[in-house]
């Protein structure tokens, strides 16, 4: 079985890069759009690895973030945040909510495919 | 010299309005009366004791001697001086200034008072850029933008074996990202802009014209189905002021009448059949080639229609239009730059001219230009003429050579220019020649 991603991301163009990169890279992915049920996507699609934006139609990532580390389930979930969103203050509110890797748009390919291996790599060595 | 120099002038008014002579006055507090001379031609510094047995001779609070209404000045100067302690003053003639030159106090005062209410527009501005939820939206689209822009570039790079169709949708994309930036990118210096006049509050008529005018894209909703254009001018919250207003109107008259000669869905029609060339297209509709240029610049954006930009000048060089297309920044006021086909066409008056262009990041244009009258003909005395050029963005580097241009030279970096009229306040190390 092939490794998952969920990728939660509202940009069309953004989501079939990033699609793109990730399938041909041997990876199984997911697209969810909406913010307000994000969080019931991850219990339903139970990724690998969790690829999250930021401003997203209906609630915001950090939200989502602070709930999934509350669950028991998603604690130790590989989350990677993916925003425009790249000020100081942002990136210490993710990291104090427990994000895995905290990433700003613009984004180089490389480096956000070498992060969803490495987070997945880490997640696999700890289990 | 002296020190509190105006108190004396106060003593001696309150000497005099109450009949008192000098030599009764300095007997009464102790002093000779030559030493009160001084004092009261502001020769002496006063202040202690003295100032208190003064006060008490005359029946006034000491604060009353020694606190006038220059005293305000004195403290705003003192206040002016703490304010830069790398250029020192002499802080103990301060009084003496303000005696001597009250004048100069007063202009150095107002200067201090001036600089500290920019300081705090700067600091204001901070803020907004900081915390501005408008500004935070379009910096989010804008990174959003550029994000998928160089995801799907890399993608076309690094993938050499992409499948065709996987190729054709990644352009598309790139294309359908890159006139969003543009779009989002103008929409927030727009909106910088427009922050940065309401702060400093010096926007004049012209500027809210054309910030009224950036911040709808050039096309006017309302006028193009048939909205009255006082209607128009009062609900636009850039045209903040009454000659704002007015002056918006003649704008959008003229807008109006175009939008009438060549309706929307026809002249775009038109447009594509005609491949967007303005003479054509004046001769379809009947009309002077300006207003097929003003027409093709006011198209709404979309993916069938090319990046187009309008610029128009008064015969002294003044911009009376100004719409920037990506990759040309056309200035807020003042002229452009000399090189510009539009000031070419003022030399030959009537006469088309069509030539490429090439901004300062390679951004190329199909430049044309025509001086019009601007107004009616008249037998008692010559037309004035105001030239109008449409720019067109070229795909690639197709045609001639262009011509290089910026966009005025405060701004532009280019040093080899032998029409530069000033030095640059760019201080790129190829923009120092002048």
């Amino acid at each position: 079985m092939s490794k998952s991603v969920l990728l939660v991301e509202d940009e069309p163009n953004i989501i079939e890069a990033i699609s793109f990169l990730l399938e041909r890279d041997g990876w199984t992915v997911r697209i969810h759009s909406q913010g307000d049920d994000a969080v019931e996507a991850v219990a339903r699609v139970s990724p690998d690895v969790l690829v999250l934006d930021v401003m997203l139609p209906g609630r915001s990532g950090f939200d989502i973030l602070r709930d999934l580390r509350s669950d028991a389930a998603t604690r130790e979930l590989p989350i990677l945040m993916l925003t425009a969103r790249g000020q100081t203050k942002d990136r210490k509110l993710a990291e104090s909510y427990g994000v895995s890797h905290f990433m700003t748009k613009p984004f180089s390919n490389e480096e956000m495919l070498g992060k969803v291996r490495e987070l997945y790599a880490a997640a696999v060595d700890k289990s | 010299m002296p020190k509190s120099a105006l108190t004396g002038s106060r003593i001696r008014e309150h000497r005099l309005m109450q009949g008192l002579k000098q030599a009764d006055l300095a007997r009464q507090i102790g002093i000779s009366a030559s030493y009160l001379n001084l004092i009261e031609h502001n020769r002496r510094r006063i202040g202690g004791k003295t100032l208190l047995a003064l006060s008490e001779v005359l029946g006034l609070d000491p604060s009353t001697l020694s606190q006038g209404a220059e005293r305000a000045v004195v403290t705003e100067l003192q206040d002016a001086a703490a304010s830069d302690t790398d250029m020192p003053v002499e802080l103990d003639q301060i009084d003496d200034l303000v005696a001597r030159f009250p004048g100069w106090a007063a202009k150095i005062t107002a200067q201090h008072r001036r600089l500290r209410a920019l300081e705090q527009t700067v600091g204001g501005l901070n803020d907004r850029l900081t915390h501005d939820p408008v500004l935070s939206e379009k910096m989010h689209e804008v990174l959003s933008t550029v994000s998928a822009i160089r995801s799907t570039a890399s993608i076309l790079v690094a993938t050499p074996d992409l499948g065709a169709e996987w190729q054709a949708r990644f352009y598309s994309n790139i294309d359908t990202e890159s006139r969003r930036l543009a779009d989002s990118s103008a929409s927030m210096a727009a909106h910088l802009d427009n922050l940065s006049r309401k702060e400093t509050g010096t926007a004049t008529p012209l500027e809210a014209v054309f910030s009224a005018f950036d911040a709808r894209g050039h096309h006017l909703v309302e006028l193009e189905r048939g909205g009255n254009p006082e209607t128009l001018a009062a609900q636009l919250p850039e045209l903040d002021s009454t000659e704002a207003r007015a002056l918006a109107l003649s704008y959008f008259g003229i807008y109006s009448t175009d939008a009438h000669s060549m309706p929307l869905d026809a002249f775009e029609s038109a447009a594509h059949e005609l491949k967007f060339d303005p003479a054509a297209l004046a001769g379809r509709f009947g009309v002077p080639l300006e207003a097929a240029f003003r027409r093709l610049a006011s198209l709404p954006r979309g993916a069938t229609i090319p990046d187009m930009g309008l610029v128009s000048c008064d015969a002294a060089g003044a911009l009376l239009v100004r719409k920037s297309p990506s990759g040309l920044a056309l200035p807020w006021f003042g002229a452009g730059c000399p090189l510009w086909p539009l000031y070419a066409a003022l030399n030959a008056p009537g006469v088309p001219i069509r030539k490429a262009i090439e901004g300062e990041d390679g951004a190329r244009f199909n430049a044309m230009a025509l001086a019009h009258p601007s107004g009616p003909l008249r037998f008692d005395r010559p037309p004035d003429y105001h030239a109008i050029m449409l720019l067109v963005a070229q795909d690639g580097q197709q045609g001639d050579a262009a011509i290089p241009v910026g966009s005025s030279c405060r701004v532009c970096a280019r040093s080899a220019c032998d029409a530069r009229r000033e030095p640059t306040v760019l201080t790129t190390p190829e923009a120092v020649a002048f």
